[in-house]
């Protein structure tokens, strides 16, 4: 438990003194809420119901999959690992403890957001504060299990940076943060629901902020919840201590079945 | 010196069809340092890897205290103590975070007095990323031995470091030996080696080609002793001079060099000619061929003994 706390610790303080994640965990998602809060409620008023919620999940998003896949691939590739090998430290607390402290950070800023947005930009609170927490947490636990699947699976910071940006930019256009999800055309709306940000928006709008949901709320929670599971069973089962070991238990694409849950929400939905 | 502390017997790995060590065997004696020296891709590493419990052998097998390292790494973490050539420290860590951290995982407190004793004291503070290669080697160090392993290995300890740190850490190394920690000592820096180490291994292309004491070693070579004489009149510059046991003689600046392979009778021909010619000694050196000359002569040779 010491060397937990230890560990944890040190992480944490390292979202904060690293250059590269204090911008993805802080400057990124409060710079963009601010910009998005000045500019675009003044474009389309209808925004300000949506800032909450939609800059809650876009810093998740800037957080989770621009800041914690690429420090796993250079620990590994410095050899940090294999020193963390040596010394006892387990592969769980490796995977795990970037995700935990990743979500403090993202609590910091949410709690931010959600105090701030009605001050500035006159936006609505939510309406259930226990559901807005619960769907914060589980569209937090989905996406850092996704970034650490990122993290474990990618060979190089340029594939990260690849598969990094096939979630967030998607998520972006398509996850109902910019528009609403029902003015996507239905087929892009199907695509979209592969998106843990999509799923977000439909439950944060469903069951915490008092908005008709566009599919199942419930479904929504659910699919974030079991894909964020598969997604950490998934990293432990595929993680290598180092670049050079060619012992992976499983091939990497074993990492696709993270999406399972996603694609069972769209044929429920049919 | 007392029992074992390192068996290796047969061991084999491939990385598909490169062969990185082909069937070494040996051992070494608890308390002793003992050196693995071979150019790049010998199989230095892969060897220190499998010790350490990073890597499986594809046949043979080893032993760390008693303990297989493949087996039973949880058994193998506090006996043994790494420092990494690539540190393999997050750049963010400081010194203190990094002994808490390490320690926490032994199960111990953390060992701050071994950041004071490596010059550390100034630096607790600053991030990794921050100190000088010699203080990241000095702490990897200090985490190394912070849980007073029984067994330490090092791999390149001193490289890039200035002849101060690396004087503070040959002590330190010298200290542990004489605590009774084993330590094995990856290098390619043949002094070190030869001042450092109890027993060497030359490795080539996987597989072990000499291995004994650094003057065993030296012994065993082809190479010549270096007697360099200067003298007042310089009587010995004459290149008609045959002296016994002497292969080759030359003249550099005020000093008559002679290449002996047996010392003793060149020495005592040396100091009558000049007794005989009524000239004066001024400085007579002796150079044996170095572990570093063998080392030389073993990898050009690309052979064994």
């Amino acid at each position: 438990m010491k060397a937990f706390i230890h560990h944890f610790a040190f992480e944490f303080r390292t979202g904060i003194r690293n250059k590269q994640l204090l911008l993805m965990n802080y400057l990124f998602p409060l710079g963009f809420f601010l910009i998005m809060g000045f500019v675009m409620a003044s474009i389309n008023p209808l925004f300000r119901e949506d800032i909450v919620p939609a800059m809650v999940v876009f810093a998740v998003l800037a957080a989770a999959f621009l800041g914690i896949p690429d420090p796993l691939v250079n620990a590994r590739e410095k050899g940090i690992y294999r020193s963390y090998k040596i010394n006892g430290v387990p592969a769980i607390s490796i995977l795990v403890i970037p995700a935990l402290t990743t979500i403090v950070h993202l609590i910091i800023v949410s709690t931010i957001i959600t105090a701030s947005a009605p001050l500035l930009f006159d936006a609505p609170l939510p309406q259930n504060w226990l559901w807005f927490v619960l769907t914060f947490l589980a569209m937090a636990f989905a996406c850092t299990g996704m970034a650490v699947l990122i993290g474990v699976v990618s060979p190089n910071s340029r594939m990260t940076v690849l598969w990094s940006q096939l979630i967030f930019v998607p998520s972006m256009l398509l996850g109902g943060l910019m528009f609403p999800f029902s003015m996507l055309p239905e087929v892009a709306g199907k695509a979209a629901q592969l998106l843990p940000a999509t799923q977000a928006m439909n439950a944060f709008n469903g069951l915490a902020m008092g908005k008709v949901a566009d599919f199942s709320a419930w479904g929504s929670g659910l699919v974030l919840i079991v894909s964020g599971i598969l997604a950490f069973a998934l990293a432990v089962y595929l993680f290598s201590w180092d670049s050079r070991n060619s012992s992976r238990r499983g091939h990497p694409l074993l990492a696709l079945l993270v999406l399972l849950p996603y694609v069972a929400g769209i044929l429920a939905s049919l | 010196m007392s029992e074992a502390a390192i068996e290796v017997k047969d061991y084999r790995k491939t990385y598909g069809d490169f062969v990185a060590v082909n069937g070494i065997s040996f051992d070494v004696q608890g308390g002793e340092i003992f050196g693995l020296l071979g150019p790049n891709g010998a199989g230095k590493t892969t060897t220190l890897e499998a010790l350490e419990g990073l890597r499986s052998p594809d046949s043979g097998s080893l032993a760390v205290g008693g303990i297989d390292p493949a087996r039973e790494p949880r058994k193998l973490r506090n006996m043994i103590g790494v420092q990494l050539q690539s540190a393999g420290l997050p750049e963010n860590i400081t010194p203190d975070e990094a002994m808490k951290f390490f320690c926490a995982y032994h199960d111990m407190s953390p060992r701050f007095d071994l950041l004071e004793r490596l010059g550390l004291s100034e630096k607790r503070k600053a991030q990794f990323y921050e100190l000088s290669t010699g203080q990241q080697r000095r702490l990897a160090l200090a985490l190394a031995v912070a849980h007073a392993p029984r067994i330490l290995f090092l791999d390149e300890p001193t490289a890039g470091l200035d002849v101060g740190t690396r004087v503070e850490l040959h002590d330190l190394i010298r200290e542990l030996k004489g605590g009774g920690t084993t330590i094995i000592l990856a290098t390619h820096d043949m002094a070190e080696a030869e001042e450092m180490s109890d027993r060497v291994a030359i490795l080539l292309r996987g597989s072990i080609v000499d291995i004994g004491t650094p003057l065993e070693i030296t012994a065993t070579g082809t190479g010549l002793t270096k007697v360099s004489v200067c003298t007042q009149t310089s009587s010995l510059a004459d290149a008609e001079l045959i002296l016994p046991a002497v292969e080759k003689q030359t003249t550099v600046n005020d000093y008559t060099i002679f290449f002996s392979t047996d010392i003793g009778p060149t020495v005592s021909a040396i100091i009558g000619h000049i007794e005989a010619s009524g000239d004066t000694l001024i400085d007579l050196r002796v150079e044996r061929p170095s572990l570093e000359d063998r080392f030389l002569e073993i990898t050009t040779a690309g052979g064994a003994k």
